[in-house]
This record gives C-alpha cells, sequence and structure tokens, in this order.
C-alpha cells in the first residue's frame, strides 16, 4: 500500500510507549472518553504497549451505550405505531429495549428503517406525506448539529409529517460527574476528537481549572492515542493541568461556528437521564418550544414509558471507569453481543463489545 | 454512528448555506454530502463527513490516511460506504 502509515507503524507505536515508560514516576489512570477510541485502544492493543503504572479506563462515550432503557421502550411504542415510519442509525436499532428492540419490532409489523443521515429522514416524509415519519435522534454534540439542522429544514419547509425523539448527550457533564464521585480514580483525560471538532477544545478549559486535571483532545489512530496519551503522562509527571489538542488535523480552539449556531437555534440545554449511570443535570440537549410541532416525544405522548434497568449488568461502573469489562460475571456467557444484557456490548463502540470482539480469550 | 468519513467535493449545487450541498466521492461511492458547516468548501476539498454533514475540511493526506484507516478496521459498511478494493493510488 502506498500509504505505509506513520499513525500505524508498529515501530512509531514501540517508540511512543518507550518514551511514555521513561517518563513514567508513579501509576495514573487515564480515561478515553470516546467509544471510537476505546475501539482503537483495543483493537490494536495499545494498553498492553503501555507501562504497567498507566491504567486505561474507558468512559462513557458511546451515545447508543448511554441512551436509557426508557427511550429504547418510547421508540419501539412510537415505531409499532399505524402509519409510522421509524429510522435511526443500524446500531441504534440493535439496542434492547426493556422487552424488545426496534429490529424485533420490524420482524413484527412496525415499518423500522436505518438511515446514515438525518437528512434520509427528510427525505423520506417528503416522499410519504401520508405518513408520519419519526428519526430517533441519538448522539453526542458530534452529530447533535445535524440533528439539529434536519429539524430546522423540516421547520422552514413546513414538513409537519417528520418528527424526531431527541436525546442527546453532552461529554462535559459526564466528565464532571466521573470526576465528582468520591470513587473517581480518573487522573487524566483522552478528549474526544470528533466532539472537539464541532465545540472547540475551549470547551475544556473550564473542567481543567475546576478540577486541575490535564485533557489532551486525541484522534482515532494507534499513533493519535498513544501521543494523547505520552502528552497526558507528561503534563501529570510535570505537575501541569492543561488543555492539549493532539488532534490538530481536525480540532481547532473555537470549533465549528456555523455547526454550533445551529445547536443553539433548535435545541437546548436540558437535564438527561444516562442509561446504567441515571440523571445528570443540564447533560442533554432537547428541542426549544419553537420546535416543539417536531418533537416525537410529545406528538406520540410517551411520557408515561419507564423502565428499570437490569440488575445483572454493571454498565454503570463501566461507563465510569470503574470496573472492567471482563469483571463483570455476565461478560462473555450471559451477554455477548448477539444477546446483549446491557447497551456497552450493544454498539461497536461499547466498552463491552470492544473487549469481547479483541479480549475474549485473555 | 460516531465515525467521520473523508471524501473529496466533485461538484457543489445550491446557495442556499443551509441547503448547500456538496456531491461527495468516497473512493468510489458517491452520496449528496449538506455542506451547511462548512461554507468555505469548495469543489476538489477533501471534507470529513458525519452523518451526511461535512464537519470540516482537511488536507488530502489526512484525507487518505484515515480512510484507509477506516477500511482497515472495517467501519465503512456501517456508514452506508461500501469500499471498492484498495489500490495503490488511495483515494
Amino acid at each position: 500500500m502506498k500509504f505505509v502509515d506513520e499513525y500505524r507503524d508498529p515501530k512509531i507505536a514501540l517508540a511512543i510507549a518507550e518514551r511514555i515508560a521513561q517518563k513514567v514516576t508513579r501509576s495514573w489512570v487515564l480515561m478515553e472518553v470516546c467509544g471510537g477510541q476505546t475501539h482503537t485502544l483495543m483493537r490494536y492493543g495499545l494498553d498492553e504497549l503501555l507501562p504497567p503504572e498507566v491504567e486505561l479506563v474507558h468512559g462513557p462515550g458511546c451515545p447508543v451505550c448511554v441512551t436509557p432503557l426508557e427511550m429504547v421502550d418510547r421508540a419501539i411504542r412510537i415505531a409499532s405505531t399505524p402509519g409510522v415510519i421509524f429510522m435511526s442509525y443500524g446500531d441504534m436499532l440493535r439496542v434492547p429495549g426493556s422487552h424488545t428492540d426496534l429490529f424485533q419490532a420490524r420482524a413484527s409489523g412496525a415499518d423500522v428503517r436505518i438511515a446514515y443521515s438525518p437528512l434520509d429522514a427528510l427525505k423520506i416524509a417528503r416522499m410519504n406525506p401520508e405518513r408520519k415519519v419519526v428519526f430517533f435522534g441519538v448522539g453526542f454534540e458530534t452529530t447533535a448539529p445535524a440533528n439539529a439542522m434536519a429539524v430546522w429544514q423540516a421547520k422552514r419547509e413546513g414538513l409537519l409529517n417528520f418528527s424526531m425523539i431527541v436525546s442527546h448527550v453532552l461529554v462535559p457533564p459526564a466528565m464532571r460527574l466521573i470526576l465528582s464521585s468520591p470513587s473517581n480514580r480518573v487522573q487524566g483525560f483522552i478528549g474526544p476528537g470528533h466532539v472537539c471538532t464541532v465545540m472547540g477544545f475551549g470547551q475544556y478549559d473550564e473542567l481543567v481549572r475546576e478540577f486541575h486535571i490535564p485533557i489532551v483532545v486525541g484522534g482515532f489512530e494507534p499513533i493519535d492515542l498513544l501521543d494523547a496519551i505520552f502528552m497526558l503522562v507528561s503534563q501529570l509527571e510535570e505537575g501541569r493541568a492543561e488543555v492539549e489538542n493532539q488532534y490538530s488535523r481536525s480540532v481547532s480552539y473555537a470549533g465549528n461556528l456555523p455547526a454550533q449556531a445551529i445547536l443553539r437555534e433548535v435545541f437546548e440545554v436540558s437535564n438527561r437521564k444516562w442509561r446504567g449511570i441515571g440523571a445528570i443535570a443540564e447533560s442533554g440537549l432537547r428541542l426549544r418550544d419553537e420546535y416543539a410541532a417536531f418533537d416525537a416525544e410529545r406528538i406520540f405522548g410517551t411520557d408515561d414509558v419507564t423502565a428499570e434497568e437490569p440488575r445483572e449488568c454493571i454498565s454503570a461502573l463501566v461507563l465510569q471507569g470503574l470496573r472492567k469489562p471482563h469483571d463483570c460475571p455476565a461478560f462473555g456467557s450471559r451477554c455477548t453481543p448477539v444477546n446483549p444484557l446491557g447497551a456497552p456490548m450493544v454498539s461497536t463502540e461499547g466498552a463491552c463489545a470492544a473487549y469481547y470482539q479483541y479480549r475474549r480469550h485473555a | 454512528m460516531c465515525l467521520a468519513v473523508p471524501g473529496r467535493i466533485l461538484s457543489i449545487e445550491g446557495s442556499d448555506p443551509a441547503f448547500r450541498t456538496g456531491y461527495v466521492d468516497f473512493c468510489g461511492v458517491r452520496k449528496t454530502v449538506n455542506l451547511a458547516f462548512t461554507p468555505e468548501a469548495i469543489p476538489g476539498d477533501f471534507v470529513l463527513v458525519h452523518v451526511g454533514f461535512a464537519l470540516t475540511r482537511i488536507d488530502e493526506e489526512e484525507a487518505a490516511r484515515t480512510y484507509h484507516y477506516l477500511v482497515e478496521i472495517g467501519a465503512l459498511a456501517e456508514e452506508g460506504l461500501v469500499p471498492e478494493p484498495l489500490t495503490e493510488s488511495g483515494p
């Protein structure tokens, strides 16, 4: 292949791992927030290259994984309403609700379709004016501007047969929750590269000041992550706590201003429940009142749908970095990607699924 | 769903900033992508695309690298982009 890749070159990876080992004088616990980064770490076994002093724990950064059970149940109820075309991303459709999932709802007759973009759902709504088209809008700040733009376009076009379940979550409040916990172990964060492409890394100044914790925004390739770990370990060893940007190929201090503008126009910050973790104050987004006509939860009246998490699943502890996936007694036996008990096993970006895929025999 | 996939803008349509779209080539698979968040993008540019929207412009080398990485981890089918076999020249 022509692009022999310095971002995946094992020699470079080993050299950075060696630099990390030379830098380390004591043990440190680091967390990557983003599920895509968890996937890279596990796939390439990067944690095994690190000196024993550096422990990686895996954060709550998989939007599919933190979507609360009751939102999935609400989605299934809406999808099962006659006349509805229900659309979302493929991995969201596999997430188990209390009794079933959206793919099974489809097998039972619901019109459930995979979308690659919220704009796919707008297209279907234009083509089917007699049907109600509902999009399940999940995701972090990376995805939220796209969903906001879809709602904004629907309003401008008067496309009233389109609506959205808005289940958006925000990264900084989850980091704040983890840092505020008396049992917190995390001493440094690898920041989420694509979230920061949208929001800018300036968003993290406050956390650094408040908790005196280093945050290094990282990319998604093996060398990106090893570089970010080296930068974090250097800060920790030198007693610094700053926001640094390893992923400057994509991330700037201010982020993407047009994307942030549409976010503010359509959504407002709200309290959100996170699967496995519970309610976190001001940790998500909901539609502003001006866009209430596009709020699927209001249109279909799903407020009465609530759900309890399965007791056996320890995903809350996994998502906060307090336990590793294989600490769970159900891991790999009663809980597998085919039959997941909890959401981190469902999505390929979930920590449990990544461990299952790459560490089954460990 | 959290991936961002690089592609090259072949042509641009529309003047309304919110609806401006690019016809984008992802190594042979071509799709229409919304350019509302990259108003500066012009034909020939490489952009990082997430759920149908270009999030940022990137340089060609970065685009090639990221694309090959996504092929390597087998992530493109999930985004509705089934890649053609890799060639020596890259995207």
